[in-house]
């Protein structure tokens, strides 16, 4: 039994954003757990009268991690209110740019934000600390000083396409603004290949169809090399892939729209493969400080309740697909396209995860090379269209963390509602009506707490494992 | 030098782009500099009750503080309250944690135009009741005083820009290192010079189109931004077009306007971003050290007299008419 029943866990850091936490404990481990986003800025309110093009520059600023993904999202919304799709070439740029964002979010979640929990003393006498200390400390760590240096290097090719990163108003809803020439198509491909030498070196330490081609769970666990193979060594001994178990529910809303399709597909998965009702999208306030009543995004309204009422506990809503809780992100993206190593982790907790990002990270550099390979320089880039005084659309793509989906409303020219749910928000949300815990506060039930432990460190590894965006999360 | 970092009601972008800095990566340049966090809520180890720890002893003065750096607005709302932003674990709202933790340091830096002067966070009614550090919008006063001086008497310094260029931010904390940056360096928002000395027109890569006004008409045409598409690159601050972004971007030569984002209250610009409003078909806001006769006329000049080839590739998407080549005279 530890000596505390109740913990809170805050200033919860290397997440995106802010985040603290509630457990109540018994014997020794979590036994209910609610999850707190403390901080409310309002940005569906803030665009709700603006011009409806504003939400180009406004969305890509709730949130420095995933502003590409907000980009994509509010230009198809816009693009759906227009009835305009962008050009072939100018949806494959618009992809190949957005993949380079989740692509540099997962890197920098595996050797920022997760990887670094295994250094802390309370796993110093375990044969990998010293080789975990020597890659992950803080500032300090081999794999750190790598990652920050290709993710850099990477982003090269959003300078040259998007003009910078984060924060680019270069998607649009009829493609993108900047036409790639001869010399940017080989430019991109070499700055491509140095971030593939990079990934096979330093991250996977062998070649990435080698690690794409593994099918299960044996095969890689089997994986010893480079620093996916440290933590696979980890997970095994830490019995990683039994500590904050999932529901096995996963919700994709397909990534990298093309012209012949998803990069990787849309879907519902719950056991066997389905597709989403976007019509059964609802948000509950239950547990929120919002005001107003469980509705789904097109009829849905943020009203916060500035007195903080005592049923409530997050400024975050809570959504539901057909009345269920759904989990999101790269391992969601992974089961719900098929692949085989995914399939096989579904249900699975922080190793099933961060597994599914790496598989996602070795996947999306050969598509991302494809992309590449495709630029035709002698192309448009990009369509224009004319916005309709009145109209609604919807953009819903895959950010790194999952399911991003805009809902915007235009009344006389001028924007009339707009409705965000993020990744997280799906993710993190609060129980709902019927008190169903959200994803991340049915997982963390039944961590061990160690005695003594004030922050514990299997939370951290749970929450970590989700990737959370919390300033998506509530925007 | 030690920097506690504290992320307020932002995106978390400044740091994002802070870990863009290259030549060499951002660890080595601002650790060989003896520049360390203290804390930082995207790098360091210290989680919960580790970090409680930090922040209790610097504000009893057990840890000096050299730099408190801001990322993001202070919001105040809802009514004065500061809740809408609660630093989890503490109980205390961020507002509470900057107005207790800024005396203590020798230098407070705001980094971003939220953290500066409110930014996208105070836009469209501010739902959150927004300011930044010592500014509320162009006014001073925010979360501090107008009168604040830090330990080092200086004003708060505000590194705007949204998001912030890693070279902005680096460079101020090693001039701050070095002691090599006073109030004389500062513009009066309080920006470094360095970078706010200089405008993004300069370097831009359509300088050319603007010498002309050969405008572009739509996203994706080359041509100069500023007659149509909203561009305020002329007016606005920062070196964006003499150091690159991102290894060789800026947002004109990315094929999108300048929309001012060094400037207080840039998020409210009273038109849609990537339009330039216009009277009488004469866009409003010309260049600001310029007298509007003078520009209008050279503006009319310049326009009857733009070569073809800029005309046409002004308004294409690519260059599409090459610059014509004057062989050399002589030797044969």
């Amino acid at each position: 039994m530890s000596d505390q029943p109740r913990l809170v866990v805050g200033p919860f850091n290397r997440v995106e954003g802010d985040l603290e936490v509630h457990l109540d404990l018994a014997d020794g481990a979590v036994a209910e757990a609610r999850v707190n986003s403390p901080l409310y800025r309002g940005f569906e309110r803030m665009l709700e009268g603006k011009d409806p093009r504003d939400a180009l520059t406004i969305t890509p600023r709730i949130c420095g991690i995933c502003s590409i993904s907000q980009s994509a999202a509010a230009a198809r919304a816009l693009g759906a209110a227009m009835g305009l799709e962008p050009t072939p070439q100018g949806a494959g740029v618009a992809a190949l740019i957005h993949a380079i964002e989740n692509v540099s979010d997962h890197l920098f979640h595996f050797n920022l934000f997760f990887m670094p929990d295994f250094i802390r003393p309370v796993y110093a006498d375990k044969p990998w600390f010293d080789r975990a200390v020597a890659r992950f400390t803080p500032a300090e760590g081999g794999a750190q000083r790598a990652a920050v240096a290709a993710r850099a290097e990477l982003m090269h090719i959003l300078g040259l396409m998007a003009g910078k990163w984060p924060h680019t108003l270069a998607i649009q809803p009829g493609g993108v603004t900047r036409a790639p020439g001869p010399r940017d198509k080989v430019r991109i491909e070499t700055t491509l290949r140095a971030f593939r030498r990079y990934l096979e070196e330093v991250v996977f330490g062998g070649s990435l169809e080698a690690f794409c081609a593994i099918e299960t769970v044996d095969q890689l666990m089997a994986w010893e090399t480079g620093d996916a193979g440290l933590f696979l060594r980890i997970a095994a001994d830490l019995d990683l892939d039994r500590l904050g178990r999932g529901s096995g529910r996963y919700m994709s809303f397909g990534a990298y729209p093309l012209a012949e399709g998803f990069g990787f597909a849309r879907g519902l998965w719950d056991g066997g493969l389905g597709a989403v009702d976007f019509g059964a999208i609802t948000e509950d306030l239950s547990h929120a400080w919002m005001l107003g009543a469980q509705a789904h995004p097109w009829q849905g309204e943020t009203r916060p309740d500035e007195a903080m009422r005592e049923a409530a506990y997050s400024w975050c809503k809570a959504p539901r697909l057909a009345g269920q809780t759904v989990e999101t992100g790269a391992l969601a993206r992974q089961v719900v396209d098929g692949h085989p190593l995914a399939r096989a982790l579904a249900g699975g907790g922080v190793l099933a995860r961060v597994a599914g990002r790496l598989l996602e990270l070795a996947r999306t550099q050969s598509f991302m090379e494809g992309l590449a390979k495709g630029i035709d320089p002698g192309a448009a880039f990009m369509v224009q269209g004319e916005l309709p005084e009145a109209g609604q659309g919807a953009g819903l793509v895959e950010a790194a963390r999952g399911a991003l989906g805009h809902w915007l409303r235009i009344e006389g020219g001028k924007i009339a509602s707009y409705q965000i749910i993020a990744p997280t928000t799906w993710n993190f949300s609060p129980r709902d009506a019927d008190g169903t815990p959200g994803p991340l506060e049915a997982a963390l039930v039944g961590a061990p707490v160690g005695a003594g432990e004030t922050t514990p460190v299997s939370v951290q590894h749970i929450v970590r494992s989700f990737d959370p965006c919390m300033v998506c999360t509530v925007h | 030098m030690k920097v506690l970092w504290l992320q307020a009601a932002g995106c978390g972008g400044c740091t994002m782009s802070l870990l863009c800095a290259e030549s060499p990566n951002v660890f080595d340049t601002l650790g060989g500099a003896g520049i360390e966090f203290l804390w930082h809520p995207t790098i360091s180890l210290e989680t919960g009750a580790e970090v409680r720890a930090i922040f209790e002893a610097v504000e009893a003065g057990e840890i000096e503080l050299d730099v408190l750096a801001v990322e993001g607005s202070i919001a105040r709302g809802p009514r004065g309250t500061g809740k809408f932003q609660m630093v989890s674990g503490t109980g205390r709202s961020m507002l509470d944690w900057v107005v207790s933790l800024a005396p203590k340091a020798r230098h407070v830096v705001a980094v971003g135009t939220c953290a500066t002067y409110g930014g996208v966070t105070s836009t469209g009614g501010n739902p959150s009741d927004a300011v930044g550090v010592q500014y509320d919008g162009a006014h001073r006063g925010g979360a501090l005083a107008a009168e604040f001086r830090s330990g080092s008497g200086l004003p708060v310094i505000n590194v705007a820009g949204c998001p912030t260029h890693p070279g902005w931010v680096t460079e101020t904390l090693l001039l701050l290192n070095e002691g090599a940056l006073s109030a004389e360096d500062l513009d009066e928002f309080g920006r470094p010079l360095f970078y706010a000395q200089h405008l993004v027109h300069h370097g831009c890569s359509k300088n050319e189109f603007y010498e002309y006004k050969a405008s572009a008409v739509e996203l994706s045409d080359i041509g100069c931004m500023m007659e149509n598409l909203g561009c305020i690159g002329t007016q606005a601050v920062g070196d964006c077009n003499i150091r690159p972004w991102n290894g060789e971007g800026s947002c004109t030569s990315g094929g999108y306007p300048c929309i001012n984002c060094t400037a207080p209250e840039f998020e409210e610009p009273r038109h849609a971003f990537t339009e330039t409003p216009k009277i009488a078909g004469i866009p409003v806001g010309l260049p600001t050290d310029m007298p509007k006769a003078w520009f209008m006329a050279l503006a009319s000049l310049s326009k009857a007299a733009t070569p073809e080839r800029i005309a046409k590739n002004a308004v294409a998407d690519r260059v599409e008419v090459t610059p014509t080549i004057r062989k050399p005279k002589g030797r044969r």
